[in-house]
């Protein structure tokens, strides 16, 4: 009797957390903890574009670059099997690839690579200003690397994808290593 | 008479068998290695590609991969991907050990080759990439192109 006693409040807790919200979520919950989606940049038809031209859309936000051979490319594979996954529902979903290397990244660059990974993917890019500017919001750093005499240089950038719900606030935090199965479900309860 | 032509009988074969257990030796050594699941992502344009393979060691010497080299790209660099405190990165590696009876992977998100291209090869083509090994030995490798999402 006393062990059961001892055991209430924890189960009550538990209980609790259950409840709140009625959801509960596979990938990393960071709700409230980041402002707002908002930003001024150039979509890969070379327009300026801002966060509010999303609303409606589940939005995924990922900083990388194209000549990025290994980790961006996979990233971006793993998220296409995710909407692959989610099937008719995916058109509500909007990837926002975001690259930090302008200098090469031109919109016509940008347009033919998130191509190859699916239409719900959108290539962005704007100055550094502008860069500069979305990734404090996130506390997302990148720096690029030493230029070889080649001409190539390698670009540092963050590893998070940022989910945001349909009305572009913040509430997931995910990565490649997150199975596709756990991004399926919280995308579909954000879908809901 | 005879019992000379013995000995110089003796003398020639005995050092030519252990020349030949010699060889046979060195030759176990120096075995090729072994490759498998060797793809290449594409990516459009004249993007670099990432190149992976698994490569196996059964000889009881390390194998040290040095340069690779293909009538498909114009470049070929090892790099290894990192990620530090949330931030990804990739750094340049001039070679890399197969230990002695075991196995070496460039794989996603690790080692890949990186890859410059001469021409444009779309998904579906087999890519022929030599790798080079210190001592000379070199394997040529078969490399399968994979779309960009998998």
């Amino acid at each position: 009797m006393r062990a059961l006693v001892s055991i209430l409040p924890l189960f009550a807790l538990v209980l609790m957390a259950a409840c709140s919200g009625g959801q509960t979520w596979k990938t990393t919950n960071i709700t409230g903890a980041m402002p707002d989606l908002a930003f001024t940049l150039t979509n890969e038809n070379a327009k300026t574009v801002h966060a509010d031209d999303f609303r409606g859309k589940v939005k995924m936000l990922y900083f990388g670059y194209t000549h990025c051979p290994d980790i961006c490319p996979i990233t971006l594979a793993h998220i296409a099997a995710v909407l692959r996954d989610l099937g008719p529902a995916a058109g509500n979903v909007r990837v926002l690839f975001v690259s930090v290397d302008p200098h090469r990244d031109t919109p016509p660059v940008l347009k033919r690579y998130t191509k190859a990974f699916g239409p719900q993917f959108v290539g962005l890019t704007g100055s550094q200003e502008q860069l500069h500017d979305l990734a404090k919001l996130y506390r997302v750093a990148y720096s690029y690397g030493p230029k070889y005499p080649e001409g190539n240089y390698v670009v540092n950038h963050g590893a998070a994808i940022y989910v945001f719900d349909r009305k572009g606030r913040v509430r997931l935090l995910t990565t490649r290593n997150d199975p596709t199965k756990a991004i399926v479900h919280d995308l579909e309860q954000l879908l809901e | 008479m005879l019992m000379f032509e013995r000995r110089r009988i003796v003398l020639f074969v005995l050092p030519a068998a252990v020349l030949a257990l010699g060889l046979a030796a060195s030759a176990r050594a120096a075995a090729p290695p072994g490759a498998s699941d060797a793809w290449i992502r594409w990516l459009p344009g004249n993007l670099p590609l990432a190149g992976y393979v698994t490569l196996t060691n059964s000889s009881s010497k390390a194998l040290t991969l040095v340069s690779a080299s293909s009538p498909a790209f114009k470049r070929i660099e090892f790099h290894h991907s990192v990620e530090k405190n949330g931030m990804s990165t990739m750094q340049p590696v001039d070679s890399v050990t197969i230990p002695a009876h075991g196995k070496f992977e460039f794989a996603p998100g690790g080692y890949h080759l990186m890859l410059w291209r001469k021409h444009s090869i779309q998904a579906g083509d087999r890519v022929a990439v030599t790798l080079h090994f210190s001592g000379g030995a070199a394997l040529r490798v078969e490399f399968t192109v994979r779309g960009a999402a998998g």
